[in-house]
């Protein structure tokens, strides 16, 4: 019966976001096939309508005191028994039911009511009014609910419904919080950005796009702010604070405490309703979030290697020493909602010479980043090589369950990711993120590493190394985290770097220069290089051989000058002519439009 | 079509579609730190039926100088004026008005269409507002479908059933669906893969010759820019530094960080690259 | 960090400021209802009058409350209308049975919250299933409902714990653990499902994220990648569902003192209620939102340790 919202964070990350990507119309019957979702669906049902029917099939007067039949066990004419005063058990159990659901309903109706209305308010115009309801809902927040309700109860008297509507009142702040931070995400959205565009008002716009987003949220936390009402309710009544002359399940269970040792059932069917209940709003809430994020079962795979065949491909792979590393026939698989895998990359074969840079390139979906990976070892959980072998310098990285590779790993195989400034750790400084795979892997002392770290970092053009070392990432720009990413790649003397679209989310001039950075650093320290990128500009200009991917499959590979002059593959024609490098100016296309619609 | 085909020499000739003067937004700073000032005073013109290219990196204000002309970004002080009517300084309710010949094409095809709405629903939406429902709405839908290259039951699916280049067509429709005269397109294709960039482009470029629309193109790509554009303004830190028609811009910058952006843009073949490299390396000395 | 302390204590005041105010004017604002709630419904108007007077509820209400308010800076909270003692004396000496529950709660719901939650995002499957039932087990029972359970059980079946009452730490510590073992245990369930929750989906949010893949390519070891980095990630959205359990948990504590019999907080609270103390109530809701205060600063004072954004917001 904690008073508190019991689970709103997660709630208004994940369900939004998720709640936005769902088709609704399959949402009720992903709901429905849940279950748990329909058990709890059918057993609240059942609840609601005996407690609604209750007046008609209720067996006793609920009320009706025969102190001749007090304390009996069940009997035919009580099927429940008889409380302390004879009173039939059954009958007010239904009744019970009847008045808790009210007061609930009571109580959701003014969270929901106020929740909604403001936090729609303050989400969707902000100003004045959200400061004002963000400060009052901290403020309620912080309140302890009982502890005002009871406050309130020296007031007004023990009236349920006042309680209920007060109670509305102190929970609401889950829904503004809920709504608002719905309304917000929704208000920054491109898609309500084009709805004003196109000329809809902002009643309309909240009617069209923002309710829908909350609505299924709203619901879930509905769903718990019910079963707290119930709760607080209850306790209020156990603790003999409520209406006596109302027969609710907490006035029940507060009787029935009271007679603990003379009839323990007393207390039994009364705690059975209020679990029963409350346990399947929170089941229903569950199996709608379950519903809304469209969870796929659960991979039966667990993350990492599982390689049926490999054993010829090693062999062949191994034969030329100079080659830094050798990819052969690698078939990566995702595990998907059913048991099959759905590959990814297939047969991909390449080698990597010493000291060459080589581009695997390819439009979105076709697997290079997926390759990139499978060389790291960091595939996502639950996605596995099928078949193909990794050897990095004689060494075949997929031995031994993948071990092998994740002790290379950082040592001798380094990455540099694509995003600067979401693959550094926030809550670590700059200094920390560089010193600490230093310490492990080349085993210095915390002072040697920090220097060395220092060093690292003027080498790849920061301009002030002393302050970066002791800055949060949130602190410095992209093109500074994407220095201090490369810094820490080349940090333990790695020989081969695999870098993941490493200039993509980059000004063109930075991109520049972190090209200009990697070559150099390539040149001095004869590095090899993986270079995944979709941009033939980028691949010109590092790169020795080139692989062009798609659909998981190698299109065509050769040296870098020889591909991009005569490709040899019709796809690959076709990206290099969709590349806008010398296009003609407007005024050109223009003019020979102009020609060709005289001529006809 | 030809004659009226605007070309440089003309655009100011012909009356201006939309004419910015000395636009200054500036964003409100946080805890008690001085505002933000994305754009400092930017002024520019843009002729029915033309491409005005708005090449910059990120952080030069290009993004906002097109919202402030949608009525979506705050506009401190200048002038916005569209067919000679003022845009700023209008009422929701009148600025809702006086926008809708101004239409818009955003950069994420992603986040720009609602998931949870059919494309028809997503067609139907401005057409609604302006009273055009039932059998017209429908009919216009399929119209509109038929411009933008997709099939005539795409309609009854929704976003996610599509690709990006589709989901921007789809965007493209929207935008054209209130026969508009300027439509603000913020990095319509830099989400897109390769391929699909070059058709989405030479779909906006279509659609100008039949319609005679007006684009205003923001990038981040100046060969992007010079490939559709009829006159690129160059905007660095909130600032034009230069404007000029497409080949001057792109084939000879006049202002250094024109050419350095330039410079900067790799190209596919290795020995252009390499040339460009070493131009780039030479400018640096230059300038240190 | 020491001007983030300072804003969040200033923030704190206030907030015990307005809230003790509030409920002060909502309090007595209607005097007659007060009496008529001790007098009872048969009271006739003189008796309303007279026993307004004798406790000075004919004054208005500011008034009253001016005085009030000064005697509460002063750490007089007043005294209680029908035992005549010092409503300070009375809160002060029942505060630690409520502060032994709700802390102790707290202390238990961290630690096994924690464990469960970060064993469920890493093992997934069986683990993760059992832990998904048990927080709905957890947060579907009513706690006083499972302190009825749990005394039924342990106490008057197996008599392996006191059924009710509490015993000193000054008394005897083995006692004192025996007493509040149940009651914790009754009222930590709910919020150990809550907590849990949120670590296990912060936990899998956050090993989602790329710098987890990054520092993976560092070859870091796994224990420093989930523990060093994944949890502390974590930690800052389960902070924040523990500090609104804590508010939750001051409010279970009523019922549950009330299933042990234990002589908290909570106990003085409903019984003063009961018989309409409003100087009591008054004191026992101005000590609990202190008491949140307090908790909140410690919770944002850790949040904004393990996360250096959150000391400049």
């Amino acid at each position: 019966m904690s008073a508190a919202p019991l689970t709103t964070a997660p709630l208004t990350t994940a369900v939004l976001r998720a709640s936005e990507t769902g088709a609704d119309r399959s949402l009720t019957r992903r709901l429905l096939r849940n279950p748990l979702g329909l058990t709890a669906i059918v057993l609240l049902g059942l609840i609601v309508l005996l407690s609604v029917l209750a007046p008609w099939i209720a067996p006793h007067d609920p009320n009706h005191v025969d102190l001749a039949v007090a304390f009996d066990p069940p009997s035919a004419t009580h099927w429940l028994g008889a409380d302390s005063a004879g009173r039939d058990v059954l009958s007010r159990l239904l009744t019970g039911g009847r008045l808790t659901l009210l007061g609930a309903a009571i109580g959701l109706t003014v969270a929901v009511v106020v929740g909604l209305v403001s936090g729609l308010v303050a989400g969707y115009y902000g100003g004045w009014f959200d400061t004002l309801s963000d400060l009052s809902t901290s403020l309620v927040m912080a309140l302890p609910n009982m502890m005002i309700l009871l406050a309130i109860r020296v007031v007004v008297g023990p009236s349920l419904w006042i309680t209920m509507a007060v109670f509305g009142l102190l929970i609401s702040p889950s829904i503004y919080r809920l709504v608002r931070s719905g309304v917000r995400q929704v208000r920054g959205e491109l898609y309500v950005d084009a709805a004003r565009v196109s000329g809809l008002s902002d009643a309309r716009i909240i009617a069209r796009h923002v309710l829908f987003v909350v609505r299924a949220p709203i619901i879930i936390q509905a769903a718990i702010i019910g079963g707290i009402a119930i709760a607080i309710q209850s306790g209020l009544e156990f603790l003999g604070l409520g209406d006596q002359t109302v027969p609710t399940w907490g006035v029940m269970l507060s009787e029935g405490f009271g007679n603990l040792y003379i009839a323990p059932l007393l207390i039994l069917w009364p705690g059975l309703a209020i679990a029963l209940t409350i346990g399947s709003l929170v089941l229903f809430g569950n199996a709608l979030r379950d519903a809304l994020e469209d969870k796929p079962a659960a991979p039966r795979l667990r993350g990492g290697v599982a390689r049926q065949s490999t054993a010829t491909a090693t062999a062949t792979a191994t034969a030329d020493d100079d080659v830094a590393l050798s990819v052969r026939g690698l078939t990566v698989g995702y595990p998907t909602t059913s048991d099959a895998l759905k590959t990814v990359i297939e047969s991909v074969t390449f080698d990597v010479r010493r000291g060459e840079i080589l581009g695997l390139v390819g439009e979105s979906g076709s697997g290079k980043t997926q390759t990139a990976w499978s060389v790291l070892g960091l595939l996502p959980r639950g996605a596995v090589v099928e078949s193909g072998a990794i050897v990095h310098d004689g060494v075949d990285l997929l031995a031994d369950a993948g071990r092998t590779q994740r002790g290379l790993l950082g040592r001798r195989i380094a990455y540099v990711p694509q995003e600067p400034m979401s693959n550094l750790d926030p809550y670590f400084t700059v200094g920390h993120q560089l010193v600490a795979p230093m310490r492990k892997h080349l085993g210095l002392g915390r002072a040697e590493a920090r220097d060395r770290a220092t060093q690292l970092l003027a080498h790849v053009g920061i301009p002030d190394p002393v302050r970066t070392m002791k800055a949060y990432p949130h602190e410095i720009s992209g093109g500074m985290a994407q220095r201090v990413l490369i810094a820490g790649a080349v940090s333990c003397d790695p020989d081969l770097i695999v870098a993941d679209e490493p200039t993509t989310a980059l000004d063109v001039t930075v991109q520049a220069e972190i090209l200009d950075l990697l070559r150099s650093l390539q040149a001095e320290r004869g590095l090899s290089m993986v270079l995944v990128t979709h941009n033939f500009g980028v691949v010109a200009d590092l790169c020795d051989s080139v692989v062009v991917l798609r659909g998981g499959q190698v299109v065509e590979q050769g040296p870098a000058a020889a591909l991009l002059s005569a490709p040899q593959h019709p796809y690959t024609r076709d990206l290099l002519a969709a590349t806008l490098d010398g296009t003609a100016p407007r005024s050109v296309s223009d003019a020979a439009y102009a020609e060709l619609e005289a001529a006809r | 079509m030809t004659d009226t085909l605007p070309s440089v020499e003309n655009s100011h000739t012909v009356e201006n579609l939309l004419t910015v003067e000395n636009l200054v937004v500036e964003f409100p700073g946080r805890r008690r730190r001085a505002p933000f000032r994305a754009l400092k005073g930017v002024s520019l013109d843009i002729a029915p039926g033309e491409t005005l290219g708005l090449v910059g990196e990120s952080g030069s204000g290009k993004t906002t100088l097109g919202r402030a002309i949608l009525g979506l970004a705050p506009v401190t002080s200048g002038s916005i004026t569209f067919e000679g009517r003022p845009l700023v300084g209008l009422g929701r309710a009148q600025r809702r008005a006086a926008g809708r010949d101004v239409q818009a094409v955003f950069q994420d095809p992603y986040t720009s269409l609602n998931p949870a709405m059919s494309i028809e629903d997503i067609l139907t939406e401005p057409l609604t507002v302006q009273g055009v429902a039932g059998r017209d709405a429908r009919a216009r839908v399929r119209e509109l479908l038929d411009a933008v290259g997709l099939p005539a039951d795409a309609g009854a699916r929704r976003p996610n059933e599509f690709s990006g280049g589709q989901r921007q067509r789809v965007a493209i429709a929207r935008a054209l669906a209130l026969r508009p005269r300027l439509i603000v397109c913020d990095e319509p294709v830099s989400a897109l893969d390769l391929s699909t960039q070059a058709r989405v482009l030479d779909l906006f470029i279509d659609i100008q010759r039949r319609t005679g629309v007006a684009y205003l193109f923001v990038s981040h790509d100046l060969m992007v820019v010079r490939h559709i554009s009829h006159r690129i303004a160059v905007l660095y830190r909130g600032e034009i530094v230069e404007l000029g028609s497409g080949e001057q811009v792109t084939d000879a910058p006049e202002h250094p960080y024109t050419q350095r952006l330039l410079a900067a843009s790799p190209v596919s073949d290795p020995h252009e690259q390499r040339l460009r490299r070493e131009q780039r390396w030479a400018q640096a000395a230059r300038a240190s | 960090m020491w001007s983030f302390i300072a804003r969040r204590l200033a923030g704190g005041i206030l907030l015990l400021v307005v809230a003790s105010s509030l409920t002060y004017l909502l309090m007595n604002a209607n005097s007659g209802g007060i009496a008529l709630r001790i007098l009872g419904d048969q009271a006739t108007a003189e008796q309303i009058a007279a026993k307004e007077a004798e406790l000075g509820l004919d004054r208005p209400v500011l008034e009253r409350f001016g005085e009030w308010a000064l005697g509460a800076v002063r750490g007089d909270l007043g005294t209680s209308w029908f035992t005549s003692e010092g409503v300070w004396h009375t809160v002060f000496s029942r505060l630690p049975v409520t502060l032994s529950l709700v802390v102790g709660t707290v202390v238990v719901t961290t630690i096994v919250a924690t464990a469960l939650g970060v064993l469920a995002a890493t093992r997934r499957g069986r683990v993760d299933r059992v832990v998904q039932v048990l927080s709905v087990v957890g947060a579907a029972a009513p706690n006083f409902w499972i302190g009825l359970m749990l005394v039924v059980g342990f106490a008057l079946t197996l008599r392996w714990f006191p059924a009710t009452g509490f015993v000193s730490p000054a008394v005897s510590a083995a006692g004192w653990a025996a007493s509040i073992t149940l009651p914790i245990v009754a009222l930590a369930l709910g919020s150990v499902a809550a907590v849990t929750q949120q670590v296990r989906s912060a936990f899998i949010e956050v090993e989602g994220r790329d710098y987890v893949r990054t520092l993976r390519s560092r070859g870091l070891g796994e224990r420093t990648v989930l523990f060093g980095h994944v949890l502390r990630g974590a930690a800052t959205p389960a902070l924040t569902v523990l500090a609104l359990q804590f508010v939750g948990l001051l409010g279970g504590a009523v019922v549950v003192e009330r299933v042990f019999a234990l002589p908290g907080l909570g106990e003085t609270i409903a019984n003063a209620t009961t018989s309409g103390d409003v100087p009591l109530v008054m004191g026992v809701v101005v000590v609990s939102v202190a008491l949140v205060v307090v908790v909140n600063l410690v919770i944002d004072i850790l949040a904004g340790w393990i996360n250096p954004k959150a000391r400049v917001s």
